[in-house]
């Protein structure tokens, strides 16, 4: 029993007790976290089983980047399979279980496939399920179906309801952190019409988990602050709970906007989804900046996290991690959250880092060990020490929880999506958004800026030069005083060499560094086939956190640079979205428009059961008392209409009227037969012919 | 494909409310022209990567029939013009 609720902070309402369940198991929570902070706080760190080798695995982030924290929502037809516990809102009576284990997760069967991994390496599939044919759709591929995968989806009607809406606006600003509070702040005072959107329901981004002070007063304070400003303002549209998730041409955005998914029962009157289209003059991309793991032996054991989630779960909601945690960085950001969980009274067992001489002030009593990598984890379900090693002495250390900071990348998602590549950054050590003209800037973290007060800064400056561009005064404000910054750098490690167990590279996926050195040797090297091949970054997170180690091991195992490897494509949308929210109100009978002849309420009187036929409703037989299946009506109408007569209703078909000297001639010429010219009266049905004769 | 298109109609409308029907750039040949350039006209199509004529149907606004000339690749729209006015001034 180890991680677990600090006896205070976080920005959560500690007043307002909420209870959950997870795998059928009561457990409490706190209005304003998600759902993974809650579990943390219950000390459940195992919340799934990897998709190929069912190994057990842990929450790792505290954002959308997750690869692992995934559970399904909700009872019956209205389950939501896949979601995220780390961006699901905690709600009162929230039902989350566990996926991708059987008969539990404790226990799990499918976890035998981990001591068959030598021979489910890279393309296993492609060289093992070959033959015979006839094989693969019986028996390969429902037993891999059954095997592998995530969620299920339900079969049942979506009782669900979701709308799709337009908006319109001179700016819209993507991320309510730093950088776009300051934006939609300096746009929103000179009277530009702002859309500001975030994902998460609580706005702030990394404000809320900061410890640096701004103007003398906390972080968090700081943004309700802008926040009040801004709500007060009559030009600015906040929208919460709302990812963008798409750029598209004449720079209109796609959004989705959950109305209703942190209720435990939805109003009907709302949708539980809305879908958004966002006609934006200006955009501006203030998404932030993503920590990338380490690839190290063992890396993927509950309990290995992210530090900057780590900081955020302490910092945001109150938990801690681990009663005694390790840090293994290559950066300053490892010592940062070293000294958030030392401050909150979390024992820190060391700080591994992998630079040989690293200047950052680690807290007091803490150990730090330079130049090393950790090359093992122990435990099973959950972690309990990491072995590292520096020049061949190899030590076990005691711990219950890892975190790993390994850099950091911008979210440059939107800025790529239509067409533009990524470009290397070899002073960042990672991938930039490239110049796109104006219609969509990239300011802050995610345009690698990373200290706070060059997000405020540059969120303000990029706001008012957009604001002069569009004819609006650009009047400029004083910026907000920042207090100690941190240095963001940190040295690239691709990958901590010496590693005693599997190094994943992608966790969803479960793809490990040799899947992508076999790849290498097999001449699928270039970044689109190594995806393609190992699957590493096409699991339903796209890579958001694998994607740049895949690319730096690649590029490392070649000796060439990050630059000559290039990223995969970008694509929308930037987290998954509900199928039900693209159909939006166009489904069952609403999908299309109803067409009913003039004859329609004489034949429903008359029992008729109807048929589409294109648009239009036509009846397909009438039903008399009595008769049981369509055949008996059917074969009743034929024998009356062979013996009587029958109606038929074609008033549905289309009708021109052809007149004029040559017009028999004129028809002749469009139809397959000669037409009966001069034959008043006479009927005939027959296939006319398009400008290809057909 | 771009996202809005300026109907002359009707406005600046979303691109789903638009049909496309076929490139605007073929003419038919006389009736008395060889099979050759009946073939062309009726069986074959460029698919440029770049500028390109097309009629576009309003299907869900004006209903009128509409020449969009757009870029394939950038997706850039240079002119929406209504069909009839391509037409009469001979465009056509």
């Amino acid at each position: 029993m180890t991680a677990y609720r600090l006896g205070s902070g976080g920005v959560v309402d500690r007043s307002n007790t909420l209870s959950f369940k997870f795998d059928g198991r009561a457990m409490k929570g706190y209005a304003g976290e998600t759902l993974a902070s809650a579990l943390l706080a219950n000390d459940q760190l195992l919340v799934g089983r990897s998709f190929k080798y069912h190994r057990p695995r842990g929450i790792v982030t505290a954002g959308p980047s997750e690869p692992n924290a995934l559970v399904a929502i909700g009872k019956g037809a209205a389950t939501d399979p896949n979601t995220k516990a780390t961006v699901a809102e905690l709600y009162a009576g929230l039902d989350a279980r566990s996926q991708n284990r059987w008969p539990s997760l404790k226990y799990d069967i499918g976890a035998l496939n981990g001591l068959l991994s030598p021979f489910l390496s890279a393309g296993f599939y492609y060289k093992t399920f070959m033959w015979p044919a006839a094989f693969w759709e019986k028996v390969y591929e429902p037993l891999i179906r059954r095997a592998a995968g995530l969620g299920r989806a339900v079969l049942e009607h979506d009782p669900h309801s979701y709308e799709k809406c337009w908006a319109h606006c001179d700016l819209i600003v993507v991320g309510a952190g730093p950088t776009g509070l300051m934006a939609a702040l300096t746009a929103g005072r000179v009277g530009l019409r702002v859309i500001l959107a975030d994902e998460d329901f609580r706005l702030g981004g990394s404000l809320l988990a900061e410890t640096t002070r701004i103007d003398d007063r906390p972080a968090v304070d700081f943004a309700e602050a802008c926040l009040a400003e801004l709500r007060a303002l009559p030009n600015i549209t906040i929208m919460p709970r709302t990812t963008v998730f798409g750029w598209y041409d004449d720079n209109v955005f796609g959004a989705l906007e959950r109305v209703q998914k942190h209720v435990v029962a939805p109003q009907a009157k709302l949708p539980v989804e809305r879908l958004w289209r966002i006609v934006a003059k200006r955009a501006l991309l203030a998404t932030g900046a993503e920590e990338g793991p380490l690839v190290f032996g063992g890396n993927d054991r509950p309990g290995v996290m992210m530090a900057g989630a780590m900081r955020t779960y302490a910092n945001r909601f109150g938990v801690a991690a681990g009663r005694s945690v390790a840090i293994f960085t290559n950066g300053s950001a490892g010592y940062r959250t070293a000294s958030d969980l030392s401050a909150h009274g979390v024992e820190v067992a060391a700080i591994i880092d992998s630079r040989d001489a690293p200047r950052d002030a680690a807290p007091a009593g803490v150990r730090v060990i330079p130049s090393a990598s950790v090359i093992d984890t122990r435990g099973r379900q959950r972690v309990c020490g990491l072995v590292v090693e520096r020049a061949g002495f190899e030590e076990t250390i005691a711990c219950d929880a890892i975190g790993m900071s390994g850099g950091w990348n911008p979210v440059i998602h939107l800025a790529c999506q239509r067409g533009a590549k990524a470009v290397w950054s070899p002073e960042l050590n990672t991938f930039l958004a490239p110049d796109i003209g104006n219609g969509l800037v990239v300011a802050g973290s995610a345009a690698g800026r990373y200290s706070l007060g060059g997000c405020l800064r540059d969120g303000a400056e990029r706001a008012a030069r957009i604001a002069g561009d569009l004819g609006f005064p650009s009047v400029g404000n004083p910026l907000p005083a920042v207090g100690d910054e941190v240095d963001p750098s940190f040295t690239a490690l691709w990958y901590a060499p010496g590693a005693k167990a599997k190094a994943f590279v992608d966790f969803q996926n479960d793809v490990d560094v040799k899947d992508l050195g076999l790849a290498l040797r097999e001449g699928f090297g270039h970044v689109e086939h190594a995806k393609r091949y190992t699957t590493a970054g096409m699991a339903t997170d796209q890579g958001k956190l694998s994607a740049i180690n895949t690319t730096g091991l690649l590029a490392a195992m070649q000796g060439i640079s990050p630059a000559d490897v290039g990223t995969t494509t970008f694509r929308p949308f930037y987290t998954p979205v509900a199928f039900g929210a693209l159909a939006g109100t166009a489904r069952d009978e609403r999908a299309a428009p109803v067409r009913k002849s003039p004859l329609y309420g004489w034949a429903e009187k008359n029992g008729a059961i109807f048929v589409d036929s294109g648009l239009w409703y036509r009846p397909a037989y009438f039903a008399r008392h009595g008769e049981k299946t369509w055949r008996e009506s059917t074969d009743r109408e034929v024998v009356n209409v062979r013996q009587h007569v029958g109606l038929c209703d074609v008033s549905t078909l289309g009708k021109i009227e052809i007149f004029g000297p040559d017009a028999a001639e004129f028809l002749n010429r469009l139809y397959c037969n000669p037409q009966p010219a001069g034959r008043q009266g006479a009927l005939r049905a027959d296939a006319a012919r398009g400008r290809n004769s057909l | 494909m771009a996202s809005l298109i300026h109907c002359p109609h009707c406005g600046v409308r979303p691109s789903q409310e638009f049909s496309i029907r076929g490139d605007a750039s073929v003419v038919r040949p006389a009736p008395d022209a060889a099979d050759e350039a009946w073939h062309e006209y009726v069986h074959l199509r460029s698919n440029p990567r770049g500028r390109h004529r097309e009629h576009w149907h309003h299907v869900a606004g004006c209903r009128r029939w509409l020449v969009v000339e757009r870029d394939t690749f950038t997706h850039d729209v240079f002119s929406v013009t209504d069909g009839a006015a391509v037409a009469r001034e001979g465009g056509r």
